[in-house]
């Protein structure tokens, strides 16, 4: 199908997008990478009144270091960009391992990294991976500037506290510790495919080679990316072991909440959370002993 | 009457300047305003790559982005590869190996290959399976394709 008719507008300056976004309020949509959002505008599933394409603007697209050894991302900063980036990579490899989960080469070579994020899919793998590495949003309107970590910027499906007049404008990464270690794993049908659940990791390891601090997120079983709240609960304090992976996988289920459809029931996807969760954990943990 | 925006581009090397809507799809633009119908589509939603172009030197769904947003870039389309008479290395292997039956999705595969291949003068058969996993093939069982991208990549290299 095709989309239905709506304005367009093309700014050349994130000032005159600011602009463009506020006169348009409720009628404004920013259009970034639009490889979600397209797609369901030819489907009428979304009909927004008015586009502004932040295309044009090259000054939101950069991976620079930040002063404390961390990273800002501009969020027009294309997925392909981030995933084949030897900054990205040695800093952080979560990101780069799970670009290449993220849907297919021609999709990431266009969509970008702060639209994926923005569009809170609770089946993509970008607004996951924000809440596990608790990134740092940086949401722009005109005149004014705040920062929300993820976990406070995703409020449901496809939903987040960025308002119709702003637009989430860089993501900034903050550094890890030595001794972090991260893991991503899924199931799909196909690859590229959807994920019928997804888990990841961020755990970081004290002297003594205990667990001091632990990240999981669950994916695609709920309404949007869920941070475990039982796994800090259980591992830290204590040797990574096991029987304590297993014991988070068998607490993780009071936390998810997934659903049957088309391509799976929701037993199947508890079961693949108990799997994965264990898989994910051990990787993880395994990568902070061999440091990173 | 609708708003019309103005668009030049240039597409396998030639410039035009239209006029197009802003919901008019660039797979659209190609085929219905410049009558370049070898771009094929397909589901219109990013899923099944018969209408991947190259955009800018990237291999890109032309459903996924609206023709508007072309102004100012460089296509190039399976147009801008050999000719029925003349095909280019890749179109030959493609022959030689029955790497297509129906042909569908051919014009987006070889658009996607295309940039690849010039990345990756001397892929492996795993590059070259992740390459096109955004392409839908229902007739050959990708096997075949895979089989003339390493023949064109030993016959490009070896030139």
């Amino acid at each position: 199908m095709k989309p239905v008719k709506f304005d367009y507008y093309a700014p050349s300056s994130v000032d005159e997008a600011l602009d463009t976004l506020a006169e348009l309020g409720y009628n404004g949509k920013v259009l970034a990478g639009g490889q979600s959002l397209i797609a369901a505008m030819n489907f009428r599933m979304a009909r927004p009144a008015a586009l502004v394409d932040l295309n044009n603007i090259p000054e939101l697209s950069y991976i620079k270091p930040t002063s404390d050894g961390g990273l800002a991302i501009g969020t027009m900063t294309r997925v392909r960009q981030v995933e084949y980036s030897p900054e990205v990579a040695k800093r952080y490899p979560l990101l780069a391992e799970v670009s290449k989960f993220i849907a297919h080469p021609q999709i990431r070579a266009r969509g970008t990294f702060g639209g994926a994020i923005a569009h809170a899919d609770p089946a993509g793998q970008l607004p996951s991976i924000a809440v596990v590495m608790n990134m740092e949003m940086v949401i722009r309107g005109k005149g004014r500037e705040r920062r929300v970590l993820a976990p406070d910027l995703i409020i449901g499906p496809f939903m987040t506290v960025i308002e119709p007049d702003e637009m989430l404008a860089e993501v900034v990464l903050s550094p890890l510790p030595p001794k972090s270690g991260s893991k991503y794993i899924q199931v799909s049908r196909q690859k590229g495919g959807y994920a019928q659940a997804a888990v990841s990791a961020v755990v970081i390891l004290d002297e003594k080679g205990r667990c001091k601090n632990v990240r999981l997120v669950f994916m695609a079983v709920g309404e949007a990316p869920i941070l475990s709240q039982k796994a800090p609960e259980i591992l830290v304090g204590n040797d990574p072991s096991q029987e304590a992976f297993k014991a988070v996988a068998e607490a993780a289920q009071s936390e998810i909440d997934p659903a049957t459809d088309l391509h799976g029931t929701a037993e199947y996807r508890r079961n693949l959370v108990r799997v994965l969760t264990i898989r994910c954990l051990s990787e993880a943990f395994d990568r902070a002993k061999r440091g990173g | 009457m609708d708003k019309l925006f103005p668009v030049t581009v240039t597409v396998n090397g030639q410039i035009y300047t239209r006029e197009v809507e802003a919901r008019h799809l660039l797979s659209d633009f190609l085929r219905h305003d410049l009558g370049l119908m070898g771009t094929h589509v397909g589901c219109e939603h990013g899923i099944c790559g018969a209408c991947t172009i190259i955009f800018d030197g990237e291999a890109v769904r032309s459903c996924l982005i609206f023709a508007v947003q072309a102004n100012g870039h460089d296509i190039r389309t399976v147009e801008s590869l050999g000719t029925p008479d003349h095909l280019n290395t890749l179109q030959e292997s493609f022959s030689e190996k029955h790497a297509l039956q129906c042909g569908f999705c051919t014009p987006g595969i070889l658009m996607t290959l295309t940039p690849f291949l010039e990345k990756n003068p001397n892929p492996t058969r795993e590059q070259v399976r992740e390459s096109i996993d955004g392409n839908i093939c229902r007739c050959t069982g990708y096997e075949k394709i895979i089989e003339a991208a390493m023949d064109a990549s030993k016959k490009m290299s070896s030139r």
